[in-house]
């Protein structure tokens, strides 16, 4: 629990500051008004009960609500700067910058090889020599290369759950994002394979910012830096992880991470 | 007064008892089918079969040019529908959320995937044959075309449908382009089960009887030509099987057989490359 500690010390520059930002599935307006920044380099959780708009808020920052017709952002999300939710965005080139890690694993029907250069591969073209250095460094980076070394040409379905997804955060990282979201990413593993994923997390923010949607608390208070409670839509409380929930300031945060309510 | 478990017992019993007579129902014609196409086939199939051509009556011969002609006609009528059929089922599945094309696509090729294959037949022999004004090995492999184009395009659709969503997002997260997506993600995904509609829709057509008869008709003798009426195995087996000479009738038996066991070969190698699709994942 020291990371917060030092979290409070470090002078912290925001990755990404979200302004009055609505969501809208249809006419439901799934986030209202919601204002917060990300710190560069620091993991943010986004805690809540089912259906507050967690996982909603992950997902603008990647746009991925783009692929469904009807849903829509209004308001600005900056990442350095610049509005992502602009219709002028890049998309591909945002999430070149942003990468994303599901709650399932997610596989590519192909071998464990190309399941990472396959990222790579829309961004530069390297030659061989350099995709399987690529290659190895995503593997080691998360965590999985002395496991998967010598069956880099198996399917990238023959590995076990846990190890699928470190595949897939392997994935996400080989492209160098500078931001990587994380969408429950446990809580489809079990306690070992969750282990190894909060530890992977807490070494992977040496290089890029995190933001990790949980409906875990405990996971929450070990892997994050800074803690966001949402409900029903609304962003109920954000600061950092140890006041977040050793001295919540509103009731109904507290009501929730003693475990009274949710 | 029976507990509520007994009921539950015997209602089960019940359910169960008529489900098994219906399948004992269904098997019994089956194996019947079968039995009497072995019965009749086997005592006919001899090398003479693929040596020979058909024969007129009462000379000997075979149905080597009956063969032939099924399988280029199935060869190329596959070959023609199954790109049009995924690529048109490839529409349906990945962008046929939005607009009107889509649905109406859909409920069209609903209507050609149950029309009556006599119907094709004749809508080709109306829109190619009369104006060509001759039957030909392309007229009947475009009839064959027409009945795999919907049974392609509705196995690639279901299947398709069938990649998790979870996927094509998390390539789209690593900011892959839709047509990246597609070619590389969910085709390669559905790949088993698309091969496996393939594989049904030739089967299909394999039998197919009525498209042929207005389209490649029949030719007694050896013809490699597609532009030339073409001998095909059902239209012979019709054509024998009605005579009232023994020996085409025996050849009939012949080529029913041949036929069946073709069909069941594709059905058993669809079914196993299936099994393999849903073994890997």
């Amino acid at each position: 629990m020291n990371a917060e500690n030092t979290a409070n010390q470090k002078t912290t520059t925001p990755k990404i500051i979200v302004k009055d930002l609505n969501f809208y599935y249809g006419d439901y307006r799934a986030l209202k008004d919601i204002n917060l920044s990300i710190a560069e380099k620091m993991v943010t959780a986004f805690i809540g009960p089912s259906g507050c708009g967690k996982s909603t808020l992950l997902r603008t920052f990647n746009r991925m609500y783009q692929l469904y017709p009807k849903q829509k952002a209004t308001g600005q999300v900056l990442l350095d700067g610049a509005n992502i939710l602009d219709k002028k965005q890049d998309l591909n080139m945002l999430r070149a910058k942003i990468g994303m890690v599901f709650q399932k694993p997610t596989p590519f029907p192909m071998s464990i090889y190309d399941n990472i250069a396959f990222g790579v591969k829309l961004y530069e073209s390297l030659n061989k020599n350099n995709m399987d250095e690529r290659v190895e460094w995503a593997l080691r980076k998360s965590a999985l290369w002395t496991e998967a070394k010598d069956k880099l040409r198996q399917s990238g379905t023959s590995l076990s759950g846990g190890q699928q997804q470190r595949l897939c955060i392997a994935r996400a990282i080989a492209v160098k994002p500078q931001v990587l979201l994380l969408d429950e990413p446990t809580s489809a593993l079990d306690p070992i394979s969750t282990a190894h994923i909060e530890k992977l997390i807490d070494e992977l923010k040496e290089d890029f910012t995190i933001v990790i949607v949980t409906h875990n608390m405990q996971q929450a208070a070990r892997v994050s830096d800074y803690t966001a409670y949402m409900y029903l839509g609304d962003l109920i409380e954000f600061g950092d992880t140890s006041t977040v929930f050793t001295n919540p300031k509103r009731k109904e945060t507290e009501d929730y991470i003693t475990g009274r309510f949710g | 007064m029976l507990t509520l478990y007994t009921r539950r017992r015997i209602i089960n019993a019940i359910g169960l008892g008529i489900s098994i007579l219906a399948m004992l129902f269904g098997l019994f014609w089956l194996c019947w089918i079968l039995w009497t196409l072995l019965g009749h086939g086997l005592p006919a199939m001899a090398p003479v079969v693929f040596e020979q051509m058909t024969p007129p009556p009462g000379s000997s011969g075979g149905l080597l040019n009956a063969i032939a002609g099924s399988l280029m006609m199935t060869l190329v009528g596959t070959l023609i529908g199954t790109p049009i059929g995924i690529l048109a089922g490839t529409y349906l599945a990945e962008f046929g959320q939005r607009g009107w094309l889509a649905p109406v696509t859909r409920f069209i090729n609903d209507v050609l995937l149950s029309a009556p294959s006599i119907v094709i037949g004749l809508f080709v022999y109306e829109s190619y044959v009369v104006h060509v004004k001759h039957f030909s090995g392309w007229a009947g492999a475009l009839a064959l075309s027409i009945i795999v184009i919907p049974v392609v395009i509705r196995t690639t659709e279901n299947m398709l449908r069938l990649v998790p969503t979870t996927l094509r997002e998390a390539a789209a997260a690593l900011g892959a382009p839709q047509w990246k997506i597609i070619n590389f993600i969910t085709l390669r995904a559905a790949r088993a089960g698309i091969i496996t509609g393939v594989m049904l829709a030739i089967a299909r057509i394999s039998g197919e009887t009525a498209p042929l008869l207005f389209t490649a008709l029949n030719n007694q003798f050896w013809s490699s030509n597609m532009d030339q009426p073409m001998a095909n195995l059902p239209v012979v087996i019709f054509q024998f099987a009605m005579s009232p000479y023994e020996d085409w009738q025996k050849l009939a038996w012949a080529g029913a057989l041949l036929i069946t066991l073709s069909v069941l070969t594709l059905n058993i190698l669809a079914r196993v490359l299936f099994r393999q699709k849903a073994a890997s994942h």
